[in-house]
């Protein structure tokens, strides 16, 4: 969670440091006090910056540069890294006949995420904008699922569809229909899970849109209504087009999610039944990491990794025309 | 007041109020269920998978109260967060702190260097990371995990405090440096005491990241008087099997704290989900 909660400030921050370092360089500040700040900065220096680099590069960039490296090597973990193979493990990662299967799921999360998530979200978050104390409480239950760890949110939905004792079942006997084991089952597996995923997530893009429509100065709305337009036109027309900077924050959120869903998964269906239900990342912890292959490991990691680079590459040039329209 | 709940009706359709209520549902019944469930039989499951159980005798709750896991789990995942907490909170402050009030050569490359934490999802490296971490003697360990962590979340806290400090006002730093006070006193005594919104929501923020962290203790916990509490219910549900009552009564009471804490924190929570990420 923390992970998919970051990304979206890189650009607006950069831009806003260029905008503060413009701002403080002020010409009246002589050489003699710079002069002075610098030896006294020193030692500031020396404590202040030194944990989060070294803590940072060690366990954070390291990682991703030797996951490159191990890429091209055939290691088990152990010994000396000896056996250089080129690309065969990336070759063996894209011709690998469950990676497709990973990659497809995750795409169908994007999509699903886009067309159901995303809109039940805007919905909800344009009646909830306003403040009272009922809206309150159901924005408050609207997010709980979002704060769930997501072993608890999964093992719950586990219960919910178990085929014995579960409730889906149960609703099925009442209306008469006999419902399937629905995670055992291959066609039904990716519906049941992104059914949770829905139940999980839609409430943190709801917020981020209540966010965005909080912050549109009321009196736009109060103009447009004194001229009498609908109350759908002003959300179709007015309410939109201007949260659309938090409209592709959430897009972004439900994109690299997506890439890096795992503890949902496990234990839902824990890649199954037969493979079926694997994502990118539990692809590589039942391949990867549970067989100590640190080479075919490595291959996925650098693919996923040039995934979010791409997604994000391509972010910031969305959320740059967003911002100058 | 007529007027008032007749202009409230107006904004919110009886279309919107029905699709809130169902959505409402979906949401609760989940909770519902499994908070329930723990008190039923498992022949009850099916066929009174809604109403209130036979008898409210919370024979598993106290069991589960009673037995070694739930609060050792717990207490092991309270300690990594706070742990958590409390490091990241220091470093990324200072480091922040550095970076937004301190000019020296290569500070907007630092920064920018640390924002590289935010393009990429902390699974990527995990494998190598796991393979340092054994070479570093950090497998097994909570200090280790919570080493870790402090790394992951280091991007995400400098950027929050940063935007915070950026917005202090410029004079109270400079009034202290004419008073020939050192950065370090002004951090310590000046910036940090006016932060204390902002260190509360970092702290929130990466204390339930932390709380609810499964692939790290996943990989580098073994010993079982060490796990977290996803593990030890992952674990529990393992050993049960479908025994769904003992599961359910055992999901009940470890997300229990997670509610309480998220109602008390909640705004915080907010503010560093949606704090920076939408501007107008």
């Amino acid at each position: 969670m923390p992970a998919s909660g970051r990304a979206s400030k890189v650009g607006e921050d950069q831009y806003m440091a260029s905008v503060a370092t413009g701002a403080d360089i002020t010409t009246s500040v002589g050489t003699r006090r710079r002069r002075y700040m610098d030896r006294k900065s020193l030692p500031a220096l020396l404590l202040f910056l030194p944990p989060a680099l070294i803590l940072f590069t060690l366990f954070v960039v390291l990682p991703m540069v030797d996951a490159a490296t191990f890429s091209f090597f055939d290691w088990n973990g152990y010994g000396p890294i000896t056996d250089f193979v080129g690309f065969e493990n990336y070759a063996d990662v894209l011709t690998h006949r469950h990676f497709g299967t990973a990659v497809r799921n995750s795409l169908i999360v994007v999509a699903v995420s886009l067309v159901v998530q995303l809109p039940l979200a805007m919905w909800c978050a344009i009646a909830l904008a306003e403040r009272a104390v009922h809206i309150n409480v159901l924005r408050t239950l609207f997010f709980l699922p979002f704060m769930l760890a997501e072993v608890a949110a999964g093992l719950i939905w586990n219960f919910v569809y178990d085929g014995n004792y579960g409730l889906l079942p149960a609703i099925g006997g009442a209306i008469g229909v006999e419902m399937p084991f629905v995670l055992g089952d291959k066609i039904w597996v990716i519906p049941a899970i992104m059914l949770v995923i829905t139940w999980k997530y839609f409430g943190f893009h709801m917020m981020i849109f209540i966010a965005g429509l909080q912050s549109i100065p009321s009196e736009v709305i109060e103009a447009a209504r004194l001229d009498g337009v609908k109350k759908w036109q002003i959300v179709r027309h007015i309410k939109i087009p201007m949260i659309r900077s938090a409209i592709v924050i959430s897009v972004f959120f439900a994109i690299t999610g997506a890439l890096q869903l795992f503890d949902l998964i496990i234990p839902l269906s824990n890649g199954g039944p037969s493979h079926s239900s694997h994502t990118i990342v539990t692809f590589l912890y039942q391949f990867g990491i549970l067989r100590m292959k640190l080479g075919f490991g490595g291959a996925i990691s650098v693919i996923l990794f040039i995934a979010c680079v791409v997604v994000a590459l391509a972010y910031r040039r969305i959320l740059f025309r967003v911002e100058q329209n | 007041m007529a007027l008032a709940s007749r202009k409230r009706q107006s904004i919110i359709s009886p279309t919107q109020w029905v699709t809130l209520l169902v959505v409402a549902a979906f949401v609760i019944v989940p909770f519902y269920t499994t908070a329930l469930g723990g008190f039923k039989e498992i022949g009850e499951l099916r066929v009174n998978p809604f109403g209130f159980p036979a008898s409210w005798d919370p024979v598993r709750f106290v069991e589960i109260l009673g037995g070694p896991r739930y609060f050792s789990s717990l207490w092991n995942s309270f300690l990594i967060a706070a742990g958590t907490v409390v490091l990241t909170t220091l470093v990324a402050s200072m480091t922040a702190f550095a970076l937004a009030h301190i000019k020296f050569f290569g500070s907007k490359f630092i920064l920018g260097y640390l924002m590289l934490g935010l393009l990429f999802p902390s699974a990527t490296g995990i494998l190598p990371l796991f393979i340092k971490m054994r070479d570093l003697g950090m497998l097994d360990s909570h200090w280790g995990i919570i080493i870790v962590q402090v790394a992951f979340s280091v991007s995400f806290s400098v950027l929050l405090f940063h935007n915070f400090f950026k917005e202090l006002p410029k004079e109270l730093i400079d009034a202290a440096r004419m008073d020939n006070c050192g950065y370090i006193k002004i951090y310590w005594y000046v910036t940090l005491p006016l932060s204390l919104p902002i260190i509360a929501t970092v702290g929130v923020f990466n204390f339930v990241g932390s709380w609810n962290s499964f692939l790290l203790p996943l990989i580098v916990l073994n010993s079982e008087a060490k796990y977290t509490w996803p593990l030890g219910i992952m674990q529990f549900q393992g050993q049960y099997g479908s025994d769904w009552p003992r599961i359910l009564a055992f999901l009940t009471l470890s997300i229990l704290p997670a509610i309480g804490f998220f109602l008390l924190a909640q705004r915080y929570i907010i503010s560093g989900l949606t704090g920076g990420a939408v501007k107008g």
